[in-house]
């Protein structure tokens, strides 16, 4: 069936099975290899994105329940050439290792800090709780999200 | 005084593709006219295949090809293990890429569907139809061993895959003469190792010219390369394996498993690019497990606390078949360490490597030596209990004294350098051990339980010295080796065989460069992970990146150093002895201003108008390191816990890590791999386990049954260092990837004891669930 | 992992969506797809057709007038959280809504999907059954036909993954009584540390006078296949001073409430889960009274 999504700005309009999840419509009809797939029980949030201003676990969304939607994924969440706060706050802080869960975590990151500008650190793990990193131990991510924010305020 | 670049935590370079979706991990390759593979698994533990039917699957759309065992019977060669320890009598059992007869664990591949795209591949997966005879199945690995206990390979009798005997020492006598002899039964449970990126392979066949290209989501594409020549048949020079961005292994990622080399065939069979991506489940139950230990140990001492022996016998589940390394970790990466970081006068480590009806057992973050100073450090505790001596004062008393070129300990291996006590000294002040006993007594007045565990770990790693592979059974060499080369412009390229995938070594090497020459950091360039342009190396595992494949770095960066300076010295028409290097320069002693860069001697090799007589073109150089023995981090560890009786719970309020891996490239990058393992190695402790049935299936055979680490369940790490250097490596530096694990669970499951211990508990299997606390603190209410 | 093929309708109303079940047999109704696409990925559920009635502005708003707080179906986990109408009128709904899986899952799902999957771990079924909600259900036909109805939150279970809802109906709203200010509830749970989900969970909304407890009502959920009522706890609170004495002894009653059904698993047995009804129960009346903090 016949979607029309606007992702990072752009609007598409594609033929889609009904049952294609929405992380491999953006993986595989649109090229945006950014989101990943990290489990298939909706568990790790490696696929995590932004549809019409809140995150979902792209996983456990059909594409085509994102008919008409706007969706924000890693690759258009700054501008070219631009980082948003929080990933150069991921950057700064050492929140990533070997890179397959910070998409999600950003994604996640991002929508934490606009509903709580000021978190607290257990906010802030309370607010990951849906993204799996096997890496890091979670210690330089919620340092990462708390630096975002404060960066964010300021 | 300008920052040295060595030693300071700048952001990782490898960072800006990572954080905008950038990088190109396996799956993210799309070939031209691709098909995907989907491979169907056993559901079954163990059973005899009487037939397969693929007719309906073969007829599904999109559907191009179906291949069982009988296709590639004969075609691609067995399943390779390559650590096989002499002396142990090892049964390297036939491991059939595709099974044929037999299914030995749920999850042996049995046939493969290649379709145009997933979807298609995956629906055709159940149209094929397999007979099977179900056949008693067996995991525990002691059990396994009993008498009457289902049998798995034919030619391994009692399931036995090797026994394995390190002693040195008379332990015999030291425990026959011992004042107090504690014990313990210790069982390792299956760990699961879920690095977040699942395993993937896409294998492309040029049929015109015998050539196999393999993006495969290893740690060692060299290995994986050469593995796959003896699996394929494809000479080693016609294979190239390409590791792009590989999220995450933890070991997990060194083995070369059925999965890339069935995709491998399917191109070959096909010559089209062949795509395949494990399901997370599907991981669960054909990705490496890790541990599965089931352990008799015990402890010999002194009444004064003098600790004399530590003996074992263990058996260490291998799963249905032995992975690449398999036996190694239970034995070299293990038994060799029991002394840990005291003086303990002989030690024996009896191994028996078991199969049973589940998952292969391979390397998996600290591999062997988690285990090993968790048998150490739970005996110390229950030995400190015993004699009624303090634990830190008992693990004090036993610590090796300082020394700093070699130390023999009676396993037989030589420790490179240790100071154990200021790092024990360090994490006991940061935490103000005796205020915490005392708010421990304070608290178990009001019937809170509150747990201290102090851990004191050696461990080894920067594997390792060549002849030492060799005389351990590494089917392979365990050197370095490292391409510098300047290019016209003065930037440089690294061309590294070791193949990081997380742990920043595109920045740590980088360091070294700049550090050795000047050059910016951001002018290095560092290239690995593709066999075609980066010079042989065996991979990154077992600590040793850093240890050896930057020692290997560092020789080849001064070989390109002195060459530059020849050159200056001929340009500057000096003599070669009057020219010095600092600071990116080279100039004439005496004569500052009178200088080269070593940018313009790039330019000028690179142009080559004027060299010196006898000097080649081009300013590059390789180097070859094979260490001269293992590095030895140390460290003490502890943690602090409070168990709510009631229900069983366990909070960890506090972890602090103290570590000394020699001299730190990069702190901040250093920090994260203790981070790293230490949830790693308290999710062991506190959540993670597979469980199986008694008929071999998984019950935790996904993310919503196995329990993994999440943010909100452990605090932030506190983490201090000593530095040590190394002296057999030119940098000084040892390993930290590892540490983490190996020290964390058994601070942690000291810790939950020690808070334990006025209930009357002494001991609980991991991982310690709240339902496993309660019981243990019923039983002991109860009695 | 994906799905098995089927065809998609999008439903625009709720009668569309009664329709389109009425016709299709082989149909299933979908929401925020949290319940419903997990267990179609594991094919556990290959149902023909998938109705998304997701886009029915009818089934969305969250209302509180006369003393009755209306939440639509479609609102979804986030929206209950972070709803002042709801912190005021039900706290209890409140909290246990941010407790509720991740912060996507809370994103996506939704009330009415949740307590429609009657999923035993979830944690709404417990609180809506201690918190006397009404379930307003539409069938076919209008009020006239006695197409709608409304089912008591206690009623609407009827086991594991099992409730009152006929083939062809869909649970439009959910309405509970405002809670007065003497009025003071919490939810309390154990859980499992892999998803979040209840192991127990124990929710409790007493009525005070001064310290006494004047009416009360308490469920667990988690280790039964639907939520329990803890009548003989309730009778035990009833006419007390609530103090750590009297709740811990009303809290042990709750044993006596909890029949023979108790699930247990690898993580938790039932022996267990029956062991720590009254720990989270007493933890729940615990805060709900204010004699132990957050």
């Amino acid at each position: 069936m016949k979607i029309q999504v606007t992702v990072n700005g752009k609007a598409h309009e594609k033929d889609v099975d009904p049952r294609t999840l929405l992380v491999h419509f953006l993986r595989e009809d649109l090229g945006l290899t950014g989101t990943k797939v990290g489990c298939d029980t909706s568990q790790c949030g490696a696929c995590v994105v932004n549809m019409d201003g809140t995150t979902v676990k792209s996983c456990t969304c059909l594409a085509v329940q994102a008919d008409g939607s706007q969706i924000t994924t890693i690759e258009g969440l700054s501008p070219k050439g631009e980082l948003d706060a929080v990933q150069e706050a991921f950057w700064n802080n050492h929140g990533l290792q070997c890179g397959y869960c910070t998409a999600g975590m950003i994604m996640t990151a991002v929508e934490l800090i606009d509903k709580n500008p000021n978190p607290t650190e257990d906010q802030v793990r309370e607010g990951l709780k849906g993204n799996i990193c096997r890496c890091t131990g979670y210690h330089n991510i919620v340092k990462a999200v708390l630096a975002a924010a404060e960066a964010k305020r300021s | 005084m300008t920052t040295r670049i060595f030693g300071s935590g700048i952001r990782r370079r490898e960072d800006p593709r990572l954080i905008t979706g950038g990088a190109t991990y396996t799956d993210d390759v799309k070939l031209p006219g691709m098909a995907f593979a989907a491979i169907l698994r056993s559901p079954h533990a163990h059973a005899k295949i009487n037939s397969i039917d693929t007719s309906a699957a073969a007829a599904a759309p999109g559907v191009v090809a179906v291949y069982t065992g009988a296709d590639t019977d004969g075609v691609l060669n067995p399943i390779p293990c390559a650590w096989i320890p002499p002396d142990s009598d090892v049964k390297a059992v036939d491991h059939p890429a595709l099974a044929k007869d037999v299914v030995r664990y749920q999850g042996d591949a049995v046939a493969v569907v290649v379709a145009e795209n997933r979807y298609q591949a995956e629906d055709a997966l159940e149209l094929i139809k397999v007979d099977y005879s179900i056949l008693p199945a067996v995991v525990n690995p002691e059990a396994a061993m009993q008498p009457g206990a289902p049998q798995l390979h034919e030619d391994a009798p009692n399931n036995q895959a090797f026994h394995w005997v390190a002693a040195g020492g008379d332990t015999d006598a030291a425990f026959a003469s011992a004042d107090v002899i504690v014990k313990d039964t210790i069982v390792h449970q299956r760990l699961i190792p879920n690095a977040m990126e699942p395993r993937s392979a896409v294998a492309t066949w040029t049929e015109s010219m015998g050539e196999l290209t393999l993006w495969s989501t290893s740690q060692n594409p060299h290995i994986c390369r050469f593995l796959a020549s003896l699996v394929t048949g494809v000479a080693e020079h016609k294979i190239r394996v390409i590791a792009t961005e590989v999220g995450g292994g933890f070991g997990s990622k060194i083995p070369v498993y059925a999965d890339e080399m069935i995709t491998s065939f399917c191109s070959m069979q096909l010559g089209r690019p062949v795509k395949w991506t494990a399901t997370r489940s599907e991981g669960f139950q054909a990705t490496i497990h890790g541990r599965d230990h089931v352990e008799h140990v015990e402890m010999a001492a002194t009444r004064e606390g003098k600790i004399t022996a530590v003996r074992s016998v263990i058996y260490a589940g291998m799963g249905a078949y032995l992975s690449t390394a398999g036996p190694g970790v239970p034995t070299i990466l293990h038994g060799l360490m029991y002394c840990g970081p005291y003086d303990i006068a002989a030690t024996k480590a009896d191994i028996y490597g078991v199969f049973s009806n589940a998952t292969p057992v391979d390397a998996y973050r600290g591999a062997g030596r988690p285990e090993a100073t968790f048998l150490v450090e739970r005996l110390v505790d229950l030995l400190a209990v015993e004699l009624g001596i303090d634990p830190v004062e008992l693990r004090r008393k036993n610590l090796i004294p300082k020394f700093e070129d070699g130390h023999d300990v009676a396993s037989g291996i030589t420790y490179d350098s240790g100071d154990y006590e200021p790092i024990l000294n360090m994490v006991l002040g940061h935490v103000d051990y005796q205020a915490l006993r005392q708010e421990q007594a304070r608290m178990r007045e009001h019937g809170e339980y509150m747990g201290i565990g102090v851990t004191c770990y050696s461990e080894i790693c920067g594997l390792g010295p060549s002849q030492v592979a060799g005389a351990v059974g590494f089917g392979g060499g365990l050197w370095e080796s490292a391409i510098v080369r300047f290019h016209p412009t003065g930037k440089v390229n690294v061309y590294t065989g070791v193949s990081p995938h997380g742990q920043g070594e595109e920045t740590t090497f980088a360091q070294i460069v700049s550090d050795e020459l000047g050059v910016d950091v951001d002018d290095v360039g560092i290239v690995h992970g593709d066999t075609s342009n980066t010079p042989m190396g065996w991979g990154t595992y077992g600590s040793r990146t850093t240890a050896v494949g930057a020692a290997a770095l560092v020789l080849a960066v001064r070989k390109v150093k002195e060459k530059a300076r020849l050159l200056a010295a001929h340009l500057l028409e000096a003599a070669e002895a009057d020219v010095e290097y600092a600071d990116g320069k080279f100039f004439v002693k005496g004569s500052p201003d009178q200088s080269k860069t070593i940018q313009e001697m790039a330019t000028m090799a690179n142009v080559a108008w004027n060299m010196p007589e006898g000097m080649e073109p081009g300013l590059e150089a390789s180097a070859f390191y094979d260490p001269p023995n293992f590095v030895y981090p140390f460290g003490a560890h502890v943690a602090v816990v409070h168990v709510d009786p009631d229900n069983g719970h366990i909070e960890v309020k506090r972890y602090v890590a103290g570590d000394d891996c020699g001299p730190q490239i990069n702190p901040m990058i250093v920090e994260g791999q203790v981070h790293g393992g230490v949830v790693q190695g308290a999710g062991q402790v506190l959540w993670e386990g597979a469980v199986y049935d008694d008929n071999g299936q998984l019950l935790t055979g996904s993310m919503t049954d196995y329990a993994l680490p999440r943010a909100h369940m452990f605090p932030n790490i506190e983490t201090l260092f000593t530095v040590t250097p190394s002296p057999h490596n030119p940098l000084g530096v040892k390993g930290i990837g590892e540490t983490g694990a190996i020290a964390s669970t058994a601070t942690i499951y000291n810790a939950v004891m020690d808070a334990l211990r006025p209930l009357g508990v002494t001991g609980i299997d991991m991982p310690l669930t709240p339902e496993k606390v309660w019981q243990a603190i019923r039983e002991k209410q109860g009695s | 992992m994906f799905a098995t093929e089927f065809e998609y309708k999008k439903a625009n109303s709720v009668s569309e969506a009664i329709q389109l079940l009425s016709n299709d047999a082989d149909a299933k109704l979908m929401a925020g797809g949290h319940s419903l696409i997990p267990l179609m990925k594991l094919r556990l559920a290959r149902p023909g057709t998938v109705i998304d009635i997701g886009g029915i502005a009818e089934l969305q708003g969250i209302t509180a007038n006369n003393g009755i707080l209306r939440i639509g179906a479609l609102t979804t986990h986030a929206q209950l959280a972070e709803s002042p109408l709801v912190r005021d009128s039900a706290r209890i709904l409140w909290e246990t809504a941010y407790g509720i899986g991740d912060p996507q899952v809370r994103n996506r799902g939704t009330i009415g999907g949740n307590v429609s999957h009657a999923d035993p771990a979830s944690d709404l079924p417990t609180v809506l059954v201690a918190m006397d909600a009404k379930f307003t259900i539409q069938g076919q036909g209008g009020i006239t036909r006695r197409g709608s109805r409304t089912v008591a939150a206690a009623d609407f279970f009827t086991g594991a993954f099992s409730t009152v809802l006929a083939e062809n109906e869909i649970l439009t709203a959910i309405e509970m009584p405002v809670l007065a200010a003497n009025q003071h509830s919490e939810y309390a749970k154990m859980a499992h540390p892999a998803t979040s989900y209840a192991v127990v969970g124990a929710a409790a909304v007493v009525t005070m006078d001064g310290n006494t407890c004047t009416v009360a009502r308490v469920a667990v959920g988690g280790l039964t296949p639907s939520p329990v009522r803890g009548q003989s706890v309730e009778q035990a609170l009833v006419g007390q001073e609530l103090n750590a004495e009297t709740i811990a002894a009303a809290a042990n009653l709750i044993d006596n409430d909890l029949g023979s059904d108790i699930i247990g698993d690898i993580f938790a047995s039932a022996e267990y889960r029956r062991a720590m009804a009254a720990i989270e129960l007493k933890h729940a009346i615990f805060h709900a009274t204010g004699l132990a903090h957050h």
